[in-house]
């Protein structure tokens, strides 16, 4: 049965911890070492986008004088570990050693891999605190971290753990500890000290567009602030996208380009004069730069599901198809690491930021609410006009530029999303995204046949294809045309749903109540 | 969850010394270990120094008026829970008889706590009554202590004629020779002689040794504060034993 902890900063430096305890405990308990101090190299791990954070858990990699070890640890108490047998970070969960540990990260870290967060060295000391008949009633933690950077070490920690059946007797040893001097109770975990010595918070990276907007601010700072934080969004993302840490860097980082390119036509007029022009040439290469990568990307982590589906093949007949697709995607990948340390690239985006950073407010304009509303109206009904257009014989490139439409539309309400009532605005989002989803499946999968189509030529000029496989890609060629026609035939009722008139009523009043 | 109960008839055998220590040995190889000290003396309870005391008594434990889990106290190892002993379970005899089915009553308290521990000893009270029989029946094995006389081998043989005759559920019996004098002849010829022809009986004795007895002074297992000792070594041999058949 675990016991929660009483945790404690200690402030103090003039004396060991060990004599302050002692003083503030004795004679009702004595304070005996339970073991020699030892020094820990520990190592904070999450996913660049916190989600074990997110999720209340704590994972380390502790090193200390025999092998290292994991540790993932709940809000709780609860505690998990496991050999880390040599890992190196950055490692997806599946790669980590078989068992609850890796069962508990397995499904919450899908697709991101785990990497260093923190790292800091810890020396750590233990006490038995005993009461007058010598009984243990209390272990006494404490630790002291040594963090990498220049920065001075976070206060030392104290952790009163009861003994099973004397929480009482614990209590009272924390009101002691609690009244001495420098002693004050902990508020941040060990990784947030340790972070708040380089000015981290964890938690601090997200995807979101999380700006505050006001709605009587001018919209050209609004705009401004809104790309200010798209462009940091994209540079967080570039080093893991180089060093191919896990596909949602590059994912991340071509939504933010998505989403620049998208405030620099729908907001060009909130500008200054040509700078839209100017730079969107620039967005639209670096965007196309993302998408060989991302299409192999979207076909690989899919891929083991479709091949599950296949009918008259096995999957294992795919493997010279999932082959020929990882040998593409290394190829593009290694494409897109070289563009991404060019010299165009660094200077697009170092230009870019000067740029932001020299907006000033306009004498006159519009307000962010004005302007807001006015470009998510614009969007809509781009949406609803389009959208309406489409009949069960339109070409496929009508749906592809009805989705984009889409796309617009849900950028620009996440660039606004804090002018606007939360729950009102989700259900606006979720609405659009039922839309958005039929249409992304139905064009993932035009593409993915093309793909096969492709790929099946090339291996058979190249002649190292045997029949199995390309029988297999026939096989999945098919599925994935009865998914492609399953969304196709979705579309209308689901568009249907997007356009009808509560909902457009709804949309009317949430992009009316700006501020409200 | 296994159970093990140390008992004999006769008192003064080892019981409590073979369940403190094993228990210890237990919870070090890394199983969660519960050791209840059923025994009003408070033996087990003294050298964990752990008061003896259980709020609501026995009464409460037994009529399930109190949570088991509520009682059962951390001891200053790891891994390693007591459930103290109280001066009211000197009637847990009477305390039983009043319950329904009381030979299973023990097991039935016991159930709750299978996620929470791997192994549980029970330290029982010498003597054949209705608890010893509420704690043959919750036993996977009993361990019993036998001082290698030949009154001793007699209750070893009424505990097997007992157990024999039990409905239902039958716990294996592990014997093993205790406090050993190895000045004695007859107890060397005994401890010897007894494993060879019988199965229930430990291949391991344990010698009477001041060390042992030192354990009362220290208020700890031999196995903690004196982990090379020769009583040490022999317990952690019995231990080896005692896995071997819990599993």
């Amino acid at each position: 049965m675990s016991v929660p902890s009483r945790n404690f900063a200690y402030t103090g430096t003039e004396r060991p911890v060990a004599d302050v305890v002692r003083d503030a405990l004795g004679p009702r308990f004595s304070v005996v070492p339970a073991r020699r101090s030892r020094t820990l190299r520990r190592t904070w791990l999450d996913t660049f986008d916190w989600r074990l954070h997110r999720a209340g858990l704590t994972l380390e990699c502790v090193t200390g004088h025999g092998p290292a070890e994991l540790v993932l640890s709940d809000t709780g108490g609860g505690r998990i570990t496991a050999a880390a047998n040599g890992t190196h970070w950055p490692a997806p969960a599946d790669g980590l050693p078989s068992g609850p540990l890796r069962d508990r990260l397995a499904g919450l870290t899908f697709v991101r891999a785990l990497l260093p967060a923190a790292k800091a060295a810890s020396t750590v000391s233990e006490f038995r605190l005993r009461n007058d008949d010598d009984k243990t009633v209390a272990w006494l933690t404490v630790d002291r971290l040594h963090a990498a950077g220049p920065a001075a070490d976070p206060p030392a920690r104290l952790s009163v753990t009861a003994v099973r059946g004397y929480t009482g007797q614990a209590e009272r040893i924390g009101r002691c500890l609690a009244a001495q001097p420098g002693m004050a109770a902990a508020e941040l975990a060990p990784l947030d000290a340790v972070l708040a010595t380089e000015g981290r918070v964890p938690g601090e990276y997200t995807n979101k567009i999380t700006v505050e907007l006001t709605p009587a601010m001018p919209a050209s700072m609004a705009l401004a602030a809104v790309l200010t934080r798209l462009l940091d969004t994209l540079t967080a993302n570039v080093a893991g996208t180089i060093r191919d840490i896990d596909t949602e860097f590059l994912h991340d980082l071509r939504v933010s380009v998505r989403r620049t390119r998208t405030a620099l036509k729908l907001g060009a007029g909130l500008l200054p004069p040509g700078l839209a022009d100017r730079y969107a040439p620039g967005f639209k290469w670096l965007g196309d730069l993302t998408t060989p990568t991302r299409d192999l990307d979207v076909y690989l982590l899919s891929f083991d599901a479709m091949a599950a589906g296949l009918t008259s093949a096995s999957p294992a007949d795919l493997a010279p198809f999932h082959g020929h697709l990882a040998r593409q995607r290394a190829v593009a990948q290694r494409r897109l690491a070289r563009a991404l340390r060019s010299a165009r690239f660094t200077a697009l985006l170092a230009d870019w930021r000067g740029e932001l950073t020299r907006t000033a407010p306009p004498r006159r304009g519009p307000d962010a609410a004005q302007a807001a509303a006015r470009i998510i109206r614009r969007a809509h009904r781009r949406v609803l006009i389009r959208g309406s257009a489409i009949t069960p014989e339109s070409p496929p490139e009508n749906l592809h530029d009805l989705r984009k439409r889409c796309k617009e539309l849900r950028y620009s309400l996440e660039f606004f999303a804090s002018l606007y009532d939360p729950p009102a605005l989700r259900r606006a989002v979720r609405e659009l995204k039922d839309l958005q989803d039929c249409l992304g499946t139905y064009q993932d999968c035009q593409v993915q046949q093309e793909e096969i189509r492709v790929i099946a030529a090339d291996m058979l000029a190249a002649g190292d294809v045997p029949a199995t496989a390309l029988l297999a890609m026939g096989d999945l060629a098919s599925h994935i045309g009865q998914r492609e026609r399953t969304a196709r035939g979705e579309f209308a009722s689901r568009f249907t749903a997007f356009a009808s008139q509560h909902a457009q009523a709804r949309f009317r009043a949430l992009v009316a109540g700006a501020g409200s | 969850m296994r159970i093990v109960a140390t008992y004999n008839i006769k008192g003064g055998v080892g019981k409590t010394a073979a369940a403190v220590n094993l228990s210890h040995l237990a919870a070090r190889d890394g199983l969660r270990v519960l050791l209840a000290d059923l025994d009003p003396q408070a033996a087990a309870s003294y050298l964990f120094r752990v008061r003896p005391r259980v709020k609501g008594g026995g009464a409460a434990l037994i009529r399930g008026s109190r949570d088991l889990d509520k009682a059962i106290k951390g001891t200053d190892f790891e891994r390693l829970d007591l459930l103290p002993a109280d001066f009211t379970f000197r009637n847990l005899d009477l305390i039983l008889d009043a319950t329904k089915r009381p030979a299973q009553r023990l097991a039935r308290l016991l159930r709750p706590l299978r996620a929470s521990y791997d192994l549980v000893f029970l330290d029982c009270p010498p003597g054949i009554s209705l608890l010893s029989e509420s704690v043959l029946y919750a036993a996977d094995l009993v361990l019993a202590p036998i001082i290698p006389t030949t009154l001793s081998l007699r209750t070893l043989d009424q505990l097997t004629e007992f157990i024999a005759g039990m409905n239902g559920h039958r716990p294996a019996v592990l014997a093993f020779c205790s406090m050993i004098d190895r000045r004695k002849r007859l107890h060397k010829e005994i401890a010897e002689r007894l494993p060879a022809e019988r199965d229930d009986v430990a291949a391991t004795a344990i010698p009477a040794l001041s060390m042992v007895e030192r354990m009362a002074v220290d208020r700890a297992p031999v196995t903690a504060f004196a982990p090379r000792s020769a009583g040490a070594r022999a317990y952690a041999s019995l231990w080896a034993e005692v896995r071997a058949r819990v599993g």
